[in-house]
């Protein structure tokens, strides 16, 4: 099948959005004593904006746009010695090993420029020791800052086709090869979701609406929606299954593998209650497994239920990663999915134990691989897609997960 | 189905005020005094709830605090920030590390099983524990309905020594002389305790916790006093082999006797097992060289429980190199299964076991059950800063705790851990703790996957520290 190829010209613009709070947090920090007289000479020299002249007096510098000492510029230039530059201390509060405060800080710098952090901010990996961000690409050229400005983009295309069964169902493709993994209504407000609809479809991309039903609100982005039937089969209907192009079973969930969902009573409001036909207040629990999936055959039985449903829809199987995930993706495969989406334990939900994120089933890196060896063997790789999700920080992570196997990221 | 077992967890917070990993710090000096105060809005009430400590000279604003930092984002002067706090940095070593103590406080107070927030926070795999992974399994299993509907998984072990095969006389007939058994309903007993600014009270304390666990506690024969008599069916005297003689009463008293090996162990075996044929002896090995022809010498002797134990970090010197307690219990375990002896008897390990899944792993690599020691420390609100060992005074005041208030802590504890354990066990669709044993089919080990994923493509992995030196 060709692929479509996108121009860059049809992906959304940047739009400067910055954060809602006063001070945003950076990674360096600025001391102004009360020496500074707000001659303005630091203004001046700053190429990045920290530090602003108002009428006769200086403002707060803006912590976050400093680049640190690499640039050092208005500490020197001041000439009455006022400015002392430090490692904002903050940044030890935040952030992990896996997300380190560098990963958080320049995500959130990119969310509000949409350009990649100048400076000495780590912007690729974390420091986890070990899977992406062990994995390093040998370049041949260094990639350059601003690839719009030195590249052919029409030389480029990030599209990707996900049916690839030729099965005379819809020619789905997505314009990049990432899309927003699946969100319940209940786990995230209306607001977020009708937020990230509107991002992934400027994307021409996807949002998935986990488990939890299809609220009225994101009808106009159906053709950007994927709706998601889970164990719990919360606010699953006809109807939703009928509205997308994609269609997720979600058999387990990478960040509670084999443990089942859980919704706070606390969060079941009566809206949310509504949407799940459920009493408002009480907690919600998507058991683990489906009760009616016990094989192979009784999991095709369900892909065709939906199939006949929606006669225009993909099929997409999310699992998680057993040893045996390589298994699992052949099986789904010969079920009829069009996608099988890996779903590793390191990414996801804060409602899971930390015993089961850090402990249960295997990391993404390595089932990004088990896969796609085993479905090249079998001769079926390009029949099938396969999405990977788990632990993805960066474009970085997209990148070299791509490399090792998927199609798609979420 | 025999009844389902329960462990009664009720919130117990601590004496005082824990060390928490952030601090808030505020300038007064250069508050502008504006009427919108940051302060004001805190959604936890962090500034307002704040008392101080007196005893301890310290403010509680930091356990209120849930490190949201709006304040900090939100300040006009700039004038709050939150930062590490380097007591708590400070605390533990690199094995015990302080997030490891302040995790078993959370379970020891409230009892529940610690979540996190989104995402993984910790290193991809790293050294000891960390470099394996249980297996879930994606569709076949037992029906479960989620972590409070659960069907009834299993954590019972039984302790002892077992016959390999039935035996008959000339007529036929089995001869029946099956050596006693105990079972306890978590694979976890409590061990001696390493340190800490112990008294009556705490061993009270962890006497009461095992009776109503029903689990088992060791203690030193030295330390016996009329006061844990009550618990003698729960208790497992540690008897030096050399004074056996001495503890004659106390070992007729007991279901289990501990005896520390030595070179004429096998002998006292035979002599204890002639004259106390009911009581279940266990005899406390350490885990080094040779010490897998060890486990089969005192197996043939008729050893009923081995207890092989590590350093307190969980490190084995054997051989010239060092070595992780799983892996060396592995070969253990594996050497008894070569040896077609491994059923007769019952492998406790111990040293190094911190947290809930140490347990499951341990067991994963061929253990029966574990033994844990510093964690009931940490329950009595340790901060393994190990000024006891020093002979100076415990910040905590260990040996003041009350026995009630360190049973239901260790109860808390125990109860969170025993939780954590089954949601290993249900992820994989076993129903048995007994049948996780040995079974590394159902784990995954990093150096494992390494080379089955990128050892096609990279060829043999370099140990990280070498490639440094390098």
């Amino acid at each position: 099948m060709a692929t479509p190829r996108n121009n860059t010209a049809e992906f959304p613009q940047v739009v400067r959005t910055p954060d809602r709070f006063r001070n945003a947090i950076g990674k360096y920090r600025l001391r102004r004593s009360s020496a500074c007289v707000a001659c303005g000479k630091c203004a001046e020299v700053c190429p990045y904006g920290v530090h602003k002249k108002q009428l006769n007096k200086m403002a707060k510098p803006r912590h976050y746009l400093c680049v640190g000492f690499c640039c050092n510029k208005c500490v020197e230039a001041c000439p009455e010695k006022a400015l002392s530059l430090e490692s904002n201390p903050v940044t030890k509060m935040i952030g992990d090993y896996r997300w380190t405060s560098d990963l958080l800080i320049s995500t959130w710098y990119m969310s509000e420029t949409g350009q990649i952090p100048p400076g000495d901010i780590e912007y690729k990996v974390g420091n986890s020791g070990g899977g992406f961000d062990k994995l390093r690409f040998n370049f041949v050229k260094e990639p350059c800052e601003d690839p719009s400005r030195d590249l052919d983009m029409t030389k480029f295309s990030t599209r990707v086709p996900l049916n690839r069964l030729d099965d005379g169902r819809g020619d789905v493709s997505i314009g990049i090869p990432v899309y927003g993994g699946g969100m319940s209504f209940g786990s995230i407000s209306l607001y977020t979701m009708v937020g990230r609809a509107r991002a992934w479809k400027a994307w021409d991309s996807f949002t998935c609406t986990g488990e939890g039903g299809y609220p009225e609100a994101l009808y106009p982005y159906d053709d950007h929606v994927i709706t998601q039937i889970a164990t719990g089969l919360f606010g699953v209907r006809e109807e939703t299954i009928q509205r997308v192009k994609i269609v997720e079973f979600k058999y387990a969930q990478g960040a509670k593998p084999g443990l089942g969902g859980h919704l706070l009573g606390d969060k079941v409001t009566p809206e949310v209650a509504k949407m799940r036909e459920a009493v408002p207040g009480s907690s919600l629990f998507s058991p683990f497994p489906f009760h009616s999936v016990y094989s192979v055959e009784d999991h095709k039985k369900h892909i065709d239920w939906v199939k006949e449903m929606n006669p225009k829809a993909l099929v997409s199987v999310k699992v998680s990663t057993p040893t045996d995930v390589d298994m699992v993706a052949v099986g789904s495969y010969y079920a009829g999915a069009h996608i099988i989406h890996l779903d590793g334990s390191y990414g996801g939900t804060g409602a899971a134990p930390d015993i089961a994120k850090k402990n249960i089933a295997m990391p993404i890196e390595y089932a990004i691989v088990k896969v796609h060896n085993f479905l090249k063997e079998e001769g079926i790789r390009d029949k099938i897609t396969v999405i990977a999700s788990g632990g993805c920080r960066t474009a970085h992570d997209v990148a070299k997960a791509i490399a090792s196997g998927p199609t798609v990221w979420s | 189905m025999p009844k389902k077992y329960h462990i009664h967890t009720e919130t117990t917070p601590p004496r005082f005020v824990p060390v928490e990993k952030g601090t808030i710090l505020d300038w007064e000096g250069g508050c502008l005094r504006c009427f919108k105060c940051v302060k004001r809005k805190c959604i936890f009430g962090a500034y307002n709830k704040r008392t101080f400590d007196t005893k301890q000279l310290s403010d509680t604003i930091d356990n209120i605090c849930r490190n949201c930092l709006i304040c900090v984002q939100s300040c006009p002067g700039q004038v709050i920030t939150k930062v590490m706090n380097p007591e708590y940095e400070r605390m533990g070593n690199a094995y015990w590390t302080p997030d490891i103590i302040s995790r078993q406080w959370y379970q020891a107070e409230t009892g529940s099983i610690p979540v996190s927030g989104a995402g993984y926070p910790g290193p991809f795999s790293g050294p000891g524990f960390d470099d394996m992974w249980t297996d879930m399994s994606e569709i076949v299993r037992p029906t479960r309905d989620g972590i409070h509907g659960r069907e009834y998984i299993n954590t019972a072990v039984s302790l002892g020594k077992k016959l390999p095969s039935l035996v008959f006389d000339d007529h036929g007939e089995a001869i029946l002389d099956t050596p006693s058994e105990i079972e306890i309903p978590i694979p976890i007993i409590f061990g001696i305790l390493p340190f800490g600014s112990l008294g009556p009270d705490v061993h009270l304390a962890m006497s009461k916790a095992a009776a109503e666990l029903d689990t088992l506690i060791e203690i030193p024969a030295e330390a016996w006093d009329k006061d844990l008599e009550k618990f003698k069916d729960h208790m497992i005297p540690v008897i030096r082999s050399g004074q056996v003689e001495r503890y004659r009463d106390l070992i007729s008293k007991v279901k289990v006797v501990e005896i520390n090996d030595s070179k004429g162990c096998e002998a006292i075996i035979k002599t204890l097992h002639k004259t106390h044929p009911d009581v279940i002896l266990m005899v406390r090995t350490p885990l080094g060289n040779n010490c897998r022809e060890r486990a089969q010498k005192l197996v043939e002797a008729g050893a009923g429980i081995i207890h092989v134990f590590a350093d307190r970090d969980g490190n084995v010197d054997m051989e010239g190199k060092i070595w992780f307690v799983k892996d060396v219990v592995r070969k253990v375990h594996d050497h008894l299964v070569d040896m077609g002896i491994r059923d007769c008897v019952t492998i406790i390990a111990s040293g190094g076991i911190a947290m809930a899944e140490h347990v499951a792993k341990a067991i994963v690599c061929g253990a029966d059950a574990v033994a844990v020691d510093i964690p009931l420390l940490l329950a009595l609100e340790c901060r393994m800063c190990l000024r006891c060992e020093r002979g100076l005074s415990c910040p905590v005041e260990i040996q003041n705790a009350h026995s009630q208030w360190g049973k239901t802590r260790i109860m808390n504890l125990i109860g969170a851990w025993r939780n954590q354990i089954l949601e290993v066990l249900g992820a994989m669709g076993l129903r048995e703790v007994r049948r996780l044993r040995g079974e590394v089919g159902r784990a995954m080990f990093f150096e494992d996957l390494e080379a089955q994923t990128f050892g096609k493509l990279f060829g043999k992995r370099i140990d990280s520290a070498k490639e440094e030196k390098q």
